[in-house]
């Protein structure tokens, strides 16, 4: 079981013996690239159905449950519905930016999927900057919101786009600033190496303070509540994915998911030991520890959403420029003293 | 720099993209357009580091250029406040002022290229694994003095940015409706 995946892979690799070394890897690397598709797709579609059950339980209902078993199939007919909608692009809007950005809206979030390690060297390409790669990435995709907020010409999507670029750049700094604990102490940007660094310890406890930070900056990052300004219903009609319908709606909607998954995913590497099993309970493969923690993560989340009341945009701004800011710098100060005094005592 | 054929090819292709997005930068005539075409030319820029194996760089530029692209487009909304986008980087007529900067700038480019010791340049041993490690060393080492410069100006900037929003008064100018709401 540990290594599924990995034998696949291999199996795969020897089966292309007879081809050139370079085509066999590009087949095996578009291969992984595939599965890492089908697996965040598969997960979009099912978490929305995760988070209507979680809402239903919270809220003393019992969520969908008519199609297909448990009303597992729910999403898959939304989605299905979804698509047989038109496409409505009103005459003022933007016309090619409009359309462009539902269509670029999944591509940073593929991207940053490259470098995840799902379990023991189970990241589809093992990068030395991998972490300084994915935050790159990630900056990337404010510009897709705000391109959708823009382009529809609308004035709650103007404002909805707005703040987006507001909040998404307000909240990167506390959270890069937050990974510079974890940095400083494995001396390393390559996810494998971060994990292993956690071999006995994990993060939570050697940086309670940068998991905090890290936690709270990423869920404002995937604009999910009490972050959601963005898409505040009931003052901004969704915000910026007001004017769009159909399946471009639904790429909106399905990126939010995969957001999700690929901060959890973070979470999981940089502060609960990513596919390492806790207790030496090692019957267990690497990646099914991984997946779990991750979803562990994605249910807290979403017990967040249905918990707690949306903030106001000025206590948005002040929480993360007062408080998180100065937090994640003194952090990085108590991590230097505490890591020279560690040096001095020879531990 | 490996010079195999693909790595010619990818250069020209990675070189059409820049030099176009950039022309389409200047001839757009709405701003936000232009700003979006800059982010493909930033992103492509991260390309050509690539295609040097100087992958810290690349991710850096992405980093700091093309995420920072989305502010410069709110400036230029919220600078312009035009109530139509169409028309709003338009050409001026200042063709000799404009003409010479630009021969001033093809001027220092020049003379830089024409100064660098290409030949000596090409690495002739692989470019080492991990970049990151040594630019780190040489920051705080050599470079420690214009690092520490660029760090004060940054932070002159910072504060320069935080006088000029504070208004007369010496406070910090908010927004009236902000101000009632916030009670503590």
């Amino acid at each position: 079981m540990e290594n599924l995946f990995v034998g696949i892979a291999d199996g795969l690799r020897s089966s292309l013996g007879g081809l050139p070394p370079e085509l066999g890897e590009a087949i095996v690397m578009l291969v992984k690239l595939v599965a890492i598709l089908v697996f965040i797709l598969v997960n979009a579609l099912w978490l929305v159905y995760m988070e209507r059950k979680v809402a239903g339980y919270m809220q003393a209902r019992i969520g969908p449950n008519r199609v297909g078993p448990k009303g597992l199939l729910q999403t898959t007919c939304d989605i299905g519905k979804l698509i047989c909608k038109e496409i409505i692009i009103h005459k003022d809007t933007d016309k090619v930016v409009f359309m462009l950005a539902p269509v670029l809206v999944f591509v940073p979030t593929l991207m940053v999927f490259a470098v995840i390690p799902f379990g023991k060297n189970m990241a589809a390409i093992d990068m030395n900057i991998g972490l300084l790669y994915l935050l790159a990435i990630a900056s990337t995709s404010t510009i897709i919101f705000w391109m959708a907020g823009w382009a529809s010409n609308n004035k709650y999507s103007l404002i909805g786009s707005m703040r987006s670029v507001a909040q998404m750049v307000s909240y990167e700094l506390p959270m890069v600033l937050a990974i510079l604990g974890v940095i400083m102490i494995t001396g390393s940007l390559n996810m494998s190496d971060i994990i292993a660094a956690q071999e006995h310890t994990w993060f939570i406890f050697t940086q309670p303070i940068a998991f905090l930070i890290f936690f709270i900056a990423s869920v404002s990052e995937c604009n999910r509540a009490p972050f959601d300004l963005i898409e505040g219903e009931s003052e901004l009609v969704n915000g910026f994915n007001t004017e769009y319908g159909g399946m471009a709606f639904a790429m909106f909607y399905l990126a939010e998911y995969a957001n999700m998954l690929v901060c959890c995913a973070m979470v999981t590497i940089l502060f609960l030991g990513g596919w390492h099993a806790p207790f030496g309970l090692d019957f267990i493969p690497s990646w099914l520890w991984f997946f779990i923690k991750m979803y562990i993560v994605m249910f807290v989340i979403m017990q967040l959403r249905w918990t707690y009341p949306r903030i106001r945009v000025d206590q948005l701004m002040g929480f993360g420029w007062k408080v998180l800011v100065p937090l994640s710098l003194a952090n990085i100060f108590v991590t230097g003293i505490g890591m020279y005094i560690y040096r001095a005592i020879g531990w | 720099m490996e010079t195999s054929i693909y790595s010619v090819i990818a250069f020209y292709l990675l070189a059409i993209t820049i030099v176009g997005n950039a022309a389409l930068v200047v001839f757009a005539k709405n701003i936000v357009h232009s700003v979006l075409f800059l982010a493909v030319t930033f992103i492509s820029m991260a390309g050509l580091f690539l295609l040097l194996d100087a992958d810290f760089i690349a991710a850096i530029q992405v980093l700091v250029y093309a995420g920072a692209v989305c502010i410069m487009v709110v400036f230029g909304i919220m600078l312009i406040q035009a109530p139509d986008m169409k028309g709003t980087n338009l050409f001026n007529t200042q063709l000799f002022a404009g003409g010479g900067v630009v021969a001033l700038v093809f001027a220092m480019c020049a003379i830089l290229a024409g100064r660098t010791a290409w030949t000596d340049l090409v690495a002739t041993q692989a470019v080492p694994e991990n970049t990151i490690q040594v630019i780190g060393t040489l920051l705080m080492s050599k470079y420690v003095i214009p690092f520490e410069v660029v760090a004060i100006l940054l932070l002159v900037a910072l504060v320069g940015a935080i006088v000029i929003a504070r208004d007369d008064a010496g406070t910090v100018a908010v927004d009236e409706g902000v101000k009632a709401n916030a009670h503590d």
